[in-house]
């Protein structure tokens, strides 16, 4: 992650998927946002510079700032950097591979001592060390990935790198003419990483950002991979990295009616504590939570609870779980 | 009351015949019955099946007073059963597809009729979507050391670009899954569905397969030291373990597990479907015949020392399969080593289709897509 300091954004606005007919210009108008807006679309990838039904929906001028785009150009002009930076992601993806497998077995664990013949007081006990595992796991995974991403900044200094240096300074240009900055969803791993490789946050310091599904995500303080519907049949929810974290005390989780087994109690309450203290949002098109100076004002989404119940209609009471044996292992 | 119940209850004349074949939709499934339905002059139906456990030819009743055949059969929910009719005819079996049935799965040997029992549907992930993007088909050759010239099919995802690094996956029988198993349009539309990752394919055929995919040391070196190597000279691929996947059914699946055997550590993932993996727990002889004799000293060496020589293994394979109990024994044997093993059952045969249906489960598994990481 870039900066060590929280960045100043006034206000950010999470939004959820824009689907048919989008809600983002009417958030826009909502924040008396009229003059330019840098459009963030990297994660889209490739698709990237297919934005002109997504700019017609925003109602206000929009400069496209090509992230991903960019980043191909450093890619293929910095050799030296680019081995250094596809060496880091695979460092990433097998440790992303190492905690999933920790995961399901932890998972398994969990089920196995759930069907034991023993007193229920023990069983409940049982739950509540098997969720302090998932935390720690979490949480280890994000220091762990905190930690290469950091030995990783401070070896190769991304910003002194003349190219991206450039770009920077391009996007700086760019960035100082608009209001606003604008950040869609799409694949939320290859977002972050060209969010960070130019250090846009930084450069947008001061203006309100909007952002809706794996841009709301990415905001956040903790990246969470969700899906109940996999084609493999099934799959654990797990962490994928620290967000950038200027939208935080909560998990993103977007397009719910599609990705998540909404009555599925045991399963909704076992990943809500797993979660907490932060709050889990379930964002289908429509919803948002807004922040003012990293607080949320207000919201209007689904909340998932530590009881294992859909909150629909959550306005932005945050969550009160807390686990004493997590805070004895890490924080 | 079942619908034939009913036409043998009711005057077996020829008006009712016909009206009992007008209604159609044979063969007819009712909850978790079959009932197959010939209608003709003979001397005997047989039904011909493939299903293990049962008698492989069942006889069919005439009904009384008309031509009309039919043998009713337990078939469980969600199972898929491919068949044919035997018509005796002077003394003589003539073997047909079933003319009151349009589903035919093709194979190498021709095609056979297909039934489905109550709850199977054909993934829509198998025909073509116009909405996919398609992937280019190939097929080039290489000069080998091994094995001589030798073509091999090509698949090229639709999105492929020269900076990106590409899994691979090498498929055993490889053009009969591109012909019987539609492999071509399921990596269109799971790639486009985000659900497998854009992966570059070799489908390999091989000239004498029952040798060569029989733990022959020759195949192994021939994929690994020189056919991977050549198309990772073409294509961008990642040269980890974790973007080589191998894969095969029957014979194929043998190959696959064995050529990986051998070279631990460099196929990070495995697709078997309903290998051929016989054993002995005693001695040496086996009843499938010579074929299978290299198979088994390859089972029973493995079996005897089990090892880790990949990451993640895909096993499928068919209930009604004769081959069934030595794929579920090799679960637990792939497990113990560590290994992250995903073992499926189907209640399907020994076929293309039943090969076909699993591809979605395994391969997403093996090389997922992007989709857990894409929220638009």
């Amino acid at each position: 992650m870039p900066a060590a300091l929280p960045i100043p954004h006034p206000t950010i606005a999470l939004l959820g998927p824009q689907g048919p007919g989008p809600d983002v210009a009417a958030v826009l108008a909502e924040l008396k946002i009229r003059g330019r807006v840098g459009l963030v679309r990297a994660g889209f990838q490739e698709r990237e510079a297919e934005d002109g039904a997504m700019v017609a929906s925003l109602g206000v001028p929009a400069v496209n700032l090509l992230l991903h785009a960019r980043g191909v150009e450093v890619f293929r002009g910095d050799a030296e950097f680019t081995t250094a930076y596809q060496a880091r992601q695979q460092r990433l993806r097998n440790m992303q591979a190492l905690y999933r497998i920790r995961l399901e077995k932890t998972e398994e664990a969990e089920h196995a001592i759930s069907v034991r013949y023993v007193d229920p007081e023990l069983l409940a006990q049982e739950e509540k060390v098997a969720v302090d595992q998932f935390r720690y796991l979490d949480v280890d995974h994000i220091e762990r990935c905190t930690a290469v991403r950091d030995a990783f900044e401070a070896k190769w200094t991304p910003g002194q790198r003349p190219l991206i240096a450039r770009h920077r300074a391009e996007l700086a240009a760019q960035l100082a003419e608009c209001e606003a900055l604008v950040i869609a969803g799409g694949h939320v791993a290859s977002l972050m990483n060209r969010m960070t490789l130019f250090d846009v946050l930084a450069l947008a310091a001061g203006k309100p950002i909007i952002a809706w599904s794996a841009g709301a995500m990415m905001l956040t303080d903790r990246v969470v991979l969700f899906h109940d519907y996999p084609p493999y049949g099934s799959d654990i929810a797990q962490v994928l990295d620290a967000g950038l974290g200027i939208a935080p005390g909560i998990v993103v989780l977007p397009d719910p009616k599609r990705r998540l087994k909404m009555d599925a109690r045991a399963g909704i309450q076992r990943f809500a504590r797993r979660m907490a203290p932060a709050t889990c949002v379930a964002m289908d098109h429509g919803a948002r939570v807004i922040f003012e100076q990293r607080k949320i004002v207000r919201a209007l989404g689904t909340r998932l609870t530590t009881q294992g119940v859909v909150e629909m209609g959550w306005i932005g009471t945050p969550s009160r779980f807390s686990s004493p044996t997590l805070t004895r292992m890490k924080t | 009351m079942s619908r034939i119940s009913s036409f043998l209850a009711g005057p077996h004349t020829p008006q009712a015949a016909d009206a009992f074949m007008a209604a159609g939709g044979f063969p007819i499934v009712e909850d978790s019955t079959i009932t197959f339905v010939w209608r003709g002059d003979a001397e005997a139906v047989h039904l011909k099946h493939w299903v293990f456990g049962l008698p492989s030819s069942q006889q069919l009743a005439r009904v009384d007073g008309t031509n009309v055949w039919y043998l009713t059969m337990q078939l469980p929910p969600g199972s898929r059963v491919e068949y044919k009719l035997e018509i005796v005819r002077g003394g003589h079996g003539e073997w047909t597809q079933d003319p009151l049935n349009n589903a035919i799965a093709r194979d190498p040997f021709g095609g056979n009729s297909v039934a489905h029992g109550t709850g199977y549907s054909v993934p829509d992930w198998i025909y073509p979507d116009p909405s996919a993007a398609k992937g280019h088909l190939d097929e080039i050759w290489i000069d080998s050391n091994t094995f001589g010239r030798r073509g091999f099919g090509l698949y090229i995802p639709s999105r492929f670009q020269r900076t990106r690094q590409y899994p691979l996956l090498l498929v055993h029988d490889g053009h009969d899954y591109l012909r019987y198993a539609s492999m071509g349009t399921v990596l269109d539309n799971l790639i486009d569905r985000l659900e497998l990752a854009d992966t570059i394919v070799v489908f390999t055929s091989s000239p004498n397969r029952l040798k060569e995919y029989a733990d022959d040391p020759n195949h192994a070196k021939f994929l690994t030291e020189e056919l991977v190597p050549y198309v990772e000279r073409l294509f961008p691929l990642d040269a980890h373990p974790q973007g080589r996947c191998i894969m095969g059914a029957s014979f194929g699946a043998v190959a696959a597990l064995s050529t990986a055997y051998r070279y631990p550590g460099f196929y990070g993932r495995l697709l078997l479907q309903s290998g051929s993996f016989a054993f002995t727990d005693i001695g040496d002889r086996n009843h499938r015949g010579p074929l299978f004799d290299p198979v088994v000293a390859f089972m029973n060496k493995f079996r005897a020392e089990p090892a880790v020589f990949s990451e993640r293994v895909f096993v499928s394979v068919g209930t009604y399969e004769s081959l069934i109990y030595e794929n579920r024994s090799l679960q637990p044997l792939l497990q113990s080593t560590g290994m992250d093993v995903r073992y499926v059952e189907a209640r399907d045969g020994h076929n293309w289709e039943n090969w076909r249906d699993r591809l979605r489960e395994g391969l997403s598994w093996l090389m997922p897509g992007p989709f857990l990481h894409v929220y638009e």
